[in-house]
């Protein structure tokens, strides 16, 4: 297994699909059985790998290589280093919960579970792919299972929902597609990630089409790409629509995962190929980064079904991250080559990536849970709950507590890392930015007020707190983010080869600044 | 080569015109009225054309009848999908409930008349042979469109095919005459080391020459502003006639269109396609802007239909324009992205096509209404149902999206001045994933589990099985595939 560890994550999922195909359509439990057995030995192969990877090293490691198809040059090539560790450990973890979020489902159970698992391969392919053409397919093979989960098993507005989701995604997709076929032609006819970090930014060199800058011109088909992926605004109005109306466990693969995708195809691919557009672009990004955490916080403010709060905290987040990303210019020549800053910003980058993988998924989670017992999510027709769900209101303090980033949490760290390493560059967008936080506490509070605190609703004098199978689901989540909060060396240590090894290509590849 | 030296390499032909005879005979002299036994020797036929297709293997480059014809790769590339298509459509209309109730002797003699046309027009390199061919090929879909005699809008749909099938025959005929009275020769390769030497006043003649031999292909393949009597025929005709319409004929047409091209206008002494013979007018551009407006129409306009029969009818009439971008930049990708596209487009849309004939015979209807549900009732329909339609609007892993993917490929490869093009390539891509998943949303997002669930039955399984499999496969592993279109790229050029 030592050999092929990359390849065992991918295919256990497909394994599994093939294994429920054996099973008749009423042995429901044996149908989760196998998606549990399926996603648990997937993250017990990503414990190994995170035990036996070097974090020492920045480059890829677990390297595997074979010819898929010679004539295009295309290679099944998979690898993971520091940029790609966090998100390979946190789909197998993720997917694993979800199975257990999943666990009432009644309708097609056997559908469900094999498009689930699917789409898990599809996920981890993503992160673990390092030739763009197989990249994209798992790119692409996640999004049919999606539509289907979210159009099958969603709330009352799925199909719309579904299609929305599709379509954006979609036009995102085949706006990389076009870029990735620019940059194997004028790149020396390679889909290989590793040798294309070289070889585009000096082939693209000085390259102008139509005027423009060849890099410039691929850098924002592919930006837009990874934006809606992300998402930033304009371009997230189907996110809302889409967590809000798919199934609970859905909504945790789509904050926890789906949109780090974007945040992590920018940082290997744009960042990796075209760094020299990294320090056009940089300013935008930080701007952009502001806007979304405004944005999604003010949203969320206004918001009176939980589910959508908590959708809007994530378009909210994810501009932490983008604001980390931005950071990454300190390290030039004409920011007094801040590389400590430029480290900051990136760590906290993708430290978020992380976090806001778990405490999402956690949020999701507890929301479910409530609308599982109450069959709506209105913030306003709850109050006094914590009387009779004191379990419940104490982890859900936690996860909203993760969610507006207080100090001793995991959101804490990393949001702090990443307005210390923007702060030199973009002073004033980091104070604005800071704003954010403010409203963050504010509708997270409210929200816990009125839900738990307060007269109590009488319709709701007999509910059941969180149960076994639940807490099972949230407490890894919650450890692990107090853990990190409180301790996050190890994570950044993890990290931090890589994100050098980023910073130096950057401002070595990316030309004078 | 000579009429008589030429005989024994028109091995394949000779088969299925052997098989023509055959099917005719059968028809007549058979007692008992059993008009099926007919059909069965139409398929050995196929089988045993396909096989002296094989015996023929490595075939020297040549051309026959003085040359009229042209045998090489390329075309035997063509004839052995020709030959795959017409097989699974015949085996199909022996299925069909619409085709159980007329007789069903003349179809089969008029699908392999029609399939002998086709096999000329891949290997035409003469102007007379093109349209001959195209004219043997056009008569009998007149006839096989109109076939259902006692449904209305079946002789609807063969009267409009007649009507603009003749009419675009004509503006043919005249473009070719002028072609001929520019170059004195109705041979390819003479008329393209004429046309080198053309007398600039001779412009003009061969502009209008060229726009009206386009609309006579444009209508085979369906390209806007020649596609009007698509949706209706589509529509109207027989669902397996119009299967076979939206796949062979138009293959076909592909292949004529790019030995035309190829062969008159290419110069042998440039490495790339220049058009340099097509002083005037910016051809390529032209065509980029035709093979935009074809997708987009038929895009457009497949979004509205309430029909499944005619919304794959315009999605047709999409991946027509889908292809046709690889034309203005005829490079050797671009051929070989068209040829590889239609080997997917073959699978898929035959498959999806297959899919409407089996609901047809099974509820008399072909609206989106219909397939309510359908996913839950029948499971494997809409399983492969689904994997069709993914592979229509190109997503991988798929056929379709590797026949998108090298159509692309070489429209990029051509230079930032073609992106334009790719750009509108992929914008139409998104908008037909509205229209193809909403046969998806249909079978499967409405409706329920159903308790009893049915099988489409051992023949529909089969040969569904037989397209879905290879659409999924070859999105993963289609190696061979490309391996076997480099080999075919080898044209008959003298």
């Amino acid at each position: 297994m030592e050999a092929h560890i990359l390849s065992w994550l991918i295919w256990l999922p497909v394994a599994g699909i093939v294994a429920l195909t054996l099973v008749p359509r009423e042995q429901k439990d044996v149908i989760k059985v196998i998606a549990a057995v399926a996603t648990g030995l997937q993250l017990w192969v990503a414990v190994i790998l995170l035990m036996k990877y070097d974090s020492a090293v920045g480059t890829y490691q677990f390297l595997e290589k074979a010819a898929w198809i010679p004539s295009f040059n295309i290679h099944y090539t998979l690898g993971v280093d520091g940029l790609s560790l966090p998100m390979v450990i946190l789909t197998p973890l993720l997917s694993f919960l979800a199975v257990f979020v999943s666990w009432k489902i009644e309708k097609a159970t056997k559908g469900y579970f094999a498009l689930f698992l699917l789409l898990d391969t599809g996920m981890i392919g993503v992160f673990l792919a390092l030739d763009f053409f197989l990249f994209y397919v798992f790119w692409e093979v996640m999004l049919l299972p999606m539509y289907f989960l979210i159009g099958m098993w969603g709330g009352p507005q799925r199909e719309y929902a579904a299609i929305k989701f599709f379509l954006y995604t979609l036009v995102g997709s085949v706006l990389m597609l076009i870029a990735m076929l620019a940059l194997y032609f004028t790149s020396g006819e390679t889909f290989d990630l590793i040798t294309l970090s070289q070889t585009a930014p000096e082939q693209l060199q000085g390259v102008t089409w139509w005027g423009f800058s060849a890099i410039r011109v691929i850098w924002i088909m592919l930006f837009i790409g990874f934006a809606i992926k992300v998402p930033i605004f304009p371009l997230h109005t189907w996110l809302p629509l889409a967590h809000v109306e798919a199934p609970t466990a859905i909504s945790v693969i789509l904050a926890g995962i789906l949109l780090k995708m974007g945040l992590y195809g920018m940082l290997r691919i744009n960042y990796g190929l075209l760094p020299e557009a990294v320090w056009w672009f940089a300013g935008t990004l930080a701007v952009l980064g502001l806007i979304n955490i405004i944005w999604g916080a003010l949203c969320a403010l206004a918001q009176k079904d939980l589910k959508k709060l908590v959708a809007y905290s994530s378009i909210n987040h994810m501009g932490y991250a983008l604001l980390g990303m931005a950071a990454v210019v300190a390290a030039g020549a004409a920011n007094g080559e801040n590389i400590l800053s430029a480290q900051a910003g990136l760590s906290g980058a993708v430290f978020q990536m992380f976090n806001h993988g778990t405490i999402s998924a956690m949020l999701f989670i507890l929301v479910g849970v409530l609308y599982d017992r109450a069959h709506h999510r209105d913030i306003d027709g709850f109050g006094g709950l914590a009387k009779q769900m004191p379990i419940y209101a104490g982890i859900t303090m936690v996860a909203f507590f993760a969610g507006l980033g207080l100090p001793g949490m995991s959101g804490f760290v990393s949001e702090f890392l990443s307005f210390v390493g923007a702060f030199p560059v973009f002073k004033v967008i980091v104070v604005l930015s800071t704003l954010g936080i403010l409203l963050n506490a504010a509708y997270f509070l409210r929200a816990y007020l009125k839900i738990f605190f307060g007269p109590l609703n009488e319709k709701y004098a007999d509910i059941q707190d969180i149960n076994g199978r639940e807490l099972f689901i949230v407490i890894p989540l919650a450890v692990i983010t107090i853990g990190l909060g409180v301790y996050p060396s190890p994570f950044l240590n993890m990290i931090k080869a890589t994100l050098n090894d980023l910073i130096t290509h950057i401002v070595q590849l990316g030309g004078a600044f | 080569m000579n009429n008589l030296q030429s005989l024994p390499l028109f091995l394949p032909e000779w088969g299925l015109l052997a098989t023509i005879l055959i099917v005719i005979l059968v028809d007549i002299i058979q007692f008992h009225r059993n008009d099926r036994i007919a059909g069965r020797w139409l398929l050995w036929g196929l089988l045993i054309t396909f096989g002296l297709i094989l015996f023929q293997g490595q075939i020297r480059i040549t051309s026959l009848f003085l040359n009229s014809l042209a045998l090489d790769p390329f075309g035997t590339f063509f004839k052995i999908l020709l030959l795959v298509s017409t097989f699974l459509v015949v085996v199909v209309a022996r299925l069909s409930r619409e085709l159980s109730e007329v007789r069903m002797g003349e179809f089969y003699m008029l699908i392999s008349i029609m399939l002998l046309g086709m096999f000329l027009m891949v290997s035409a390199i003469d102007i007379i042979m093109v349209y001959l061919s195209i004219e043997v090929v056009s008569l009998s879909s007149f006839v096989l469109s109109g076939y259902l005699k006692n449904s209305k809008r079946s002789n609807e749909s063969a009267l409009k095919y007649v009507i603009y099938g003749a009419f675009s025959s004509g503006l043919m005929l005249f473009g070719l005459s002028y072609l001929y009275g520019l170059t004195g020769s109705t041979k390819y390769y003479q008329i393209a080391a004429q046309l080198q030497h053309l007398d600039p006043a001779g412009y003009g003649a061969l502009i209008l020459a060229m726009i009206l031999i386009l609309a006579g292909f444009g209508y085979k393949i369906s390209a806007v502003p020649f596609h009007f009597w698509t949706p209706d025929v589509y529509e109207g005709a027989p669902t397996t006639i119009t299967a076979y319409l939206s796949v062979a004929p138009k293959a076909a047409g592909f292949a004529i269109l790019i030995r035309f091209f190829h062969d008159v206008f290419m110069l042998p002494q440039d490495a790339g396609m220049q058009w340099k013979a097509l002083a005037g007018l910016p051809w390529p551009q032209l065509l980029a802007v035709l093979s935009v407006v074809t997708m987009t129409l038929g895009n457009l306009v497949a979004l509205k239909q309430t029909s499944i029969k005619r919304m794959l009818a315009y999605s047709s009439i999409a991946h027509a324009g889908y292809m046709l971008m690889a034309i203005p930049v005829l490079s050797r990708d671009g051929i070989f992205g068209i040829m590889i596209y239609l080997v997917m487009y073959l699978l898929m849309n035959l498959g999806a096509f297959f899919v409407v004939i089996f609901v047809e015979n099974r509820l008399n209807s072909e609206q989106f209404e219909d397939y309510y549900g359908l996913g839950w009732k029948i499971p494997y329909l809409g399983v492969v149902m689904s994997l069709f339609m993914i592979s229509l609007t190109g997503l991988p892993p798929t056929a379709g999206f590797i026949g998108k993917f090298y159509v692309f490929a070489a429209v990029i490869k051509a230079g930032p001045a073609w992106y334009w093009l790719a750009f509108f390539g992929i914008l139409n891509s998104v908008i037909s994933l509205y229209y193809y998943l909403r046969v998806v949303r249909m079978m499967y997002l409405k409706g329920e589990r159903a308790e009893v669930l049915e099988s489409p039955g051992r023949c529909f399984n089969v040969i569904l099985t037989a397209l879905a499999v290879p659409t999924l496969v070859l999105g993963i592993y289609w190696a061979p595939v490309a391996e076997w279109v480099r080999q075919s790229l080898l044209f008959f050029t003298q």
